[in-house]
């Protein structure tokens, strides 16, 4: 039962419409934000058959720009980011020397020499830190635009057509970016999410941003919170950093090797391909609980290894998760016993995603 | 239930239980700020009839989609019924935590542990 603190929290430009609509907000990352309007499940369902909207203002976004600035990314980011082309969009890590993940994020190329890129709002501090303290050997500029952009997530088998029926153009593909003005509004559309649908993310001026939202909100799409963001992300088993990514555990442990190239000689790739070469001690494993009860962030496996997000699904309707199991025991199909809260509640290692689009 | 509600005959625990005492027995529940926060309720475990709840103490957990929450006994005594129905239908606790979301009855071991509980007003007072 968090109630957020009225000092010290950051707002988002749509604070006062989250009050409006009766959101109960919550202390995340510094920020005070919705966690729910009309109950987490309906959100998330609504996201699952039509579209919902997400603020995540509360994200982060570094500009990098200059003759150099793809070699820094390169040597930043785990993933080979000359296969980025303009207009397109990427999944990374930045990882330390040893393998330990700082953070998870995507980066759009605007142009040639020109790159914008998402932090997690915990992380975007060390992020931008992480970034300048490698930018001096670089012939590249590295600028904070966190306070310039709000962020607005519209997701859901009909969020595209929502969100193009008030665009001045047609929206860009999957992994891709573009310019485009949305109710008049001019901004980045870029086709990405974190809800396992497809979906659009707009990335605009602060002062446009209420006027946008009003705009999706009346032409059908379902205000979400945080709380649903977390159960669709859940289901669709992406990570959250914090929870299944951190830096005591490495991309090969956490399932991420296929973001890493480690052939473009980024930070901590001799780390990663020797994990990937020896085979990791633990793996990131989907699973399901057999019956009733929810496992959460904490539970420990029996056994051996450890619950990271744990939830309940409104699509599955059972408890789910995803645990740090010995690696012999994160194949689909194995049982696990989840010691939660001093009850053993037994569990099955599914494959990943445990929730894939139009099922 | 959408609409904020303390009924004037029950009384009230600072955790945000509910006490309806009848005579020697009561029914406990959960108040409408507490169901409120929780958000939809997925799981409810009944305890057993015939476990002793001690005032103040958590004698059960209800658990919604974001949290687990522990369940304090308004007051002392044994469990003599437990509301069967929310196993398969929890979250009847978000729509009538006054009536057909109640949780268990209990026979008191000392019904003047009631003298400590809140009325509706001093509950909803705590609430602001």
């Amino acid at each position: 039962m968090t109630s957020a603190a009225e000092t010290d929290l950051r707002r988002t430009p749509l604070f006062e419409r989250h009050r409006a609509a009766g959101a109960k907000l919550v202390e995340f990352a510094g920020w005070e934000l919705p966690v729910q309007y009309a109950g987490i499940r309906e959100e998330h369902l609504a996201v699952r058959r039509a579209a919902g909207v997400f603020d995540v203002s509360h994200m982060g976004q570094i500009h990098t720009r200059g003759p150099q600035a793809q070699a820094l990314l390169q040597r930043v980011l785990s993933n080979d980011v000359r296969r980025i082309p303009e207009g397109g969009a990427q999944y990374a890590l930045m990882c330390r020397e040893d393998g330990g993940v700082l953070e998870d994020l995507f980066t759009y190329r605007l142009g040639e020499c020109e790159y914008l890129t998402v932090t997690n709002a915990a992380n975007h501090e060390r992020d931008l830190a992480w970034l300048l303290a490698q930018a001096g050997e670089f012939d590249a500029d590295v600028i904070d635009r966190r306070a310039e952009f709000a962020m607005l997530a519209v997701q859901g088998p009909g969020a595209r057509e929502l969100v193009r029926s008030l665009a001045d153009g047609a929206l860009p593909a999957r992994m891709h970016c573009c310019e485009r003005a949305v109710v008049g509004a001019p901004m980045l559309v870029c086709g990405t999410g974190y809800t396992g649908e497809d979906g659009v993310e707009l990335l605009l001026d602060p002062e446009a941003a209420a006027a946008v939202w009003d705009a999706l909100l009346a032409h059908g799409a379902t205000p979400a919170g945080l709380g649903a963001r977390d159960t669709l992300r859940l289901e669709a088993c992406f990570h959250l950093y914090g929870n299944d990514l951190s830096e005591d555990r490495g991309p090969i442990e956490a399932g991420l090797g296929w973001c890493c190239k480690e052939e473009t000689g980024f930070i901590g790739a001799e780390a990663v391909a020797a994990k990937r070469s020896e085979g990791p001690a633990e793996r990131l494993a989907a699973f399901v609980i057999d019956g009733r009860g929810i496992a959460r962030a904490g539970n420990p496996i029996l056994g051996g290894g450890v619950v990271t997000s744990g939830s309940y699904s409104p699509c599955l309707e059972h408890g789910i998760g995803m645990a740090y199991l010995p690696a012999a025991q994160a194949e689909p199909q194995t049982r696990i016993e989840i010691d939660v809260r001093g009850v053993t509640r037994a569990a099955v290692v599914k494959r990943k995603p445990l929730y894939r689009k139009g099922s | 239930m959408a609409q904020a509600s303390y009924p004037e005959d029950l009384l009230y625990h600072v955790e945000h239980d509910w006490a309806r005492v009848e005579g020697a027995q009561a029914t406990f529940g959960i108040t409408w700020y507490a169901q409120d926060a929780l958000g939809e309720v997925v799981y409810f475990d009944p305890p057993s009839v015939g476990t002793e709840v001690a005032k103040d103490q958590p004698y059960t957990e209800v658990e919604s989609v974001k949290a687990v929450s522990d369940v304090f006994a308004p007051l002392s005594g044994e469990i003599v019924a437990v509301n069967e129905g929310l196993a398969e239908h929890p979250e009847t606790i978000n729509e009538d935590p006054y009536g057909e979301g109640w949780l268990v009855k209990v026979k008191l071991s000392d019904p003047s542990e009631a003298q400590t509980l809140m009325d509706a007003p001093s509950y909803q007072e705590g609430l602001e």
